[in-house]
């Protein structure tokens, strides 16, 4: 065997073992998701006799998903959580490109420089310095939709302009927009017919990390819906929990319906997810 | 010209930055300043006035020694997450980026507990550990005991994190050109001291990005602590954010966990920048 069909063979045996460890180690990952699916579909005294089980000593059941959902009132929490997810997540995309486009474009107007520097100093800021002030101040106007969706947009708008700002700035020739000017465009035309619809990359990448933060998020939430009508699914979970804790089959059906739809969006939308979270990360 | 008219100025502000602008104030500024001005009130969230009590309540928050307790354990939390987290996502980088098969869908794998949110974690970790490691080994669950309910807190999170961090160092291996690693190996670097001596200073960046990330994360944890050990047993779990949110939405001084929320933003920012700028200083192209 020559030097060059050795150094092949060692190569081989060295992936199948990285290979091994590689899925060892995905195992390990995904154990506690393996472990909530094969016992939702047992009954609660199976469960509770043997966890393990893949199918439990009185077969197969459906009937903890029944009950979880009207129990948890799966249907109205995730038109919530859909609602404001898609709401703050345009929101967010419009408001913060156009915000950037003005910083970019005017970079030498004291105010774009002074409200950007704050935008970007402001990032440090913790959401645990903000909750107790935001509750009080904004009091009267909590348990709605609407305050959220505007308080999600506001927390995320300083990071997406950054980003947006990046993306503007290095991709998008300033003779494109003379062009347009000169062709007739007024500045706002501009930007929706030439500017915007060239942010598509970062587009993706602010929707997507916005996107699943927001669908994600508990504490925020928390604080400004208390009505049960609003609950958002994270709330909803935690309001499950907190009243079915020992109905150990409901509370398994409960996991599984939260995280059923993003598990579902994941598998449709993988690459780009892990693209956008890749990039978003990378750059802020 | 009209471009220079402050009123052309304003309006193209407005335009273009105001509901942006509008809205960043509102929920980021006007809180924060807001914050600090109860930070020197007395109040307890119902009453109409707030009574100025100066500088009582960081007096009151400094001698508050659950406070310190919870701050205690939030350090000794994140110094051990944040240094497994990056060794696990940096392992799991490394093997990824080999040109084995499959490896786009074990990236993905990884991946997957970040897609769903702490609460939702928390709680299907809780049934593993009361369940599933119970039945497997037969012992007590590691949430019933003190520093079980700590170590667990620490597994869910690397757990968690290092899919992410993962993506970061990923990153980080394919920026590193290959063209360089030959050439150590040329040099008659072996593997390990390429990566040694060549890859990993030329991935610096990654590593402060990561850091920070993690450092950041770790330091105001809630949703998994609230889900997973809810502070038990007998607080022993409770971190530095479930603290000021019980001192503030529980127990109703708002002024004191208002004051406790600034001092925990202060020791994270100066954590975070203080690990930025070491790892800035000793940065190196290739």
């Amino acid at each position: 065997m020559s030097e060059n069909q050795k150094a092949a063979t060692r190569k081989k045996i060295a992936h199948v073992i990285m290979w091994i460890v590689l899925f060892a180690l995905f195992i390990c990952f995904i154990f506690p998701f393996i472990l909530v699916i094969i016992n939702v579909f047992k009954s609660k005294g199976d469960i509770t006799s043997d966890p393990l089980a893949i199918i439990g000593a009185h077969g197969f059941t459906f009937k903890n998903f029944p009950e979880a959902m009207k129990k948890m009132n799966f249907l109205t929490v995730f038109g919530n959580s859909l609602i404001i997810t898609v709401s703050a997540t345009i929101l967010t995309i419009i408001f913060s490109s156009m915000t950037a486009f003005v910083f970019v474009r005017n970079g030498r107007w004291k105010l774009c420089t002074i409200m950007f520097s704050l935008m970007i100093a402001s990032m440090v800021i913790p959401f645990q310095v903000l909750m107790v002030p935001l509750v009080s101040v904004y009091g009267p106007v909590l348990n709605s939709r609407i305050t959220l969706i505007l308080m999600h947009v506001g927390f995320s708008v300083s990071m997406a302009v950054f980003m947006f700002h990046g993306s503007i700035k290095t991709n998008i020739p300033l003779e494109l927009e003379e062009a347009a000017t000169i062709d007739g465009c007024n500045r706002w035309q501009t930007y929706w017919k030439i500017v915007f619809p060239l942010l598509k990359p970062t587009i993706a990448t602010v929707g997507i990390i916005n996107a699943m933060a927001y669908w994600n998020d508990y504490l925020l939430p928390s604080l400004v819906l208390k009505k049960k009508a609003l609950y958002t699914i994270p709330i909803a979970t935690q309001a499950f929990y907190g009243t079915y804790s020992t109905d150990i089959g409901l509370i398994m059906a409960a996991l599984v319906l939260a995280m059923l739809p993003i598990l579902i969006l994941y598998v449709f939308l993988q690459r780009y997810i892990v693209e956008g979270v890749t990039s978003g990360a990378v750059k802020g | 010209m009209k471009q220079n008219k402050l009123s052309y100025k304003v309006g193209q502000y407005l335009m273009f930055g105001g509901p942006g602008t509008l809205l960043f104030l509102a929920v980021v500024i006007v809180p924060f300043v807001y914050g600090l001005y109860l930070t020197f009130t007395s109040w307890d969230g119902v009453s109409a006035t707030k009574e100025l009590v100066g500088f009582q309540n960081f007096a009151d928050a400094f001698t508050d020694g659950d406070y310190w307790w919870a701050m205690l354990r939030t350090v000794i939390y994140s110094a051990i997450a944040v240094v497994l987290i990056n060794i696990v996502s940096f392992a799991l980088a490394y093997l990824v980026t080999q040109g084995i098969k499959g490896q786009n869908f074990f990236r993905a794998g990884f991946f997957v507990p970040n897609l769903i949110g702490g609460i939702v974690l928390g709680y299907v970790w809780k049934f593993v550990f009361n369940r599933a490691f119970v039945a497997i080994f037969g012992t007590t669950s590691l949430l019933a005991t003190t520093e079980g309910a700590m170590f667990a807190l620490i597994m869910v999170s690397v757990w968690q994190y290092a899919g992410y961090m993962m993506l970061i160092y990923v990153a980080g291996f394919m920026s590193v050109s290959k063209d360089v690693q030959e050439a150590a190996k040329i040099d008659g670097c072996t593997s390990a001291q390429a990566m040694r001596h060549v890859t990993i200073p030329l991935m610096r960046s990654s590593f402060v990005q990561c850091i920070f990330l993690s450092i950041t994360r770790c330091f105001v944890v809630y949703d998994v602590n609230l889900s997973l050990t809810n502070g038990d047993p007998f607080k022993s779990s409770v971190m530095a954010s479930m603290h000021v949110y019980n001192q503030a939405f529980t127990y109703k001084n708002y002024g004191l966990g208002q004051s406790e929320a600034v001092i925990l933003f202060v020791v994270c920012a100066i954590v975070g920048v203080t690990q930025v700028l070491i790892g800035k200083r000793g940065e190196v192209e290739a």
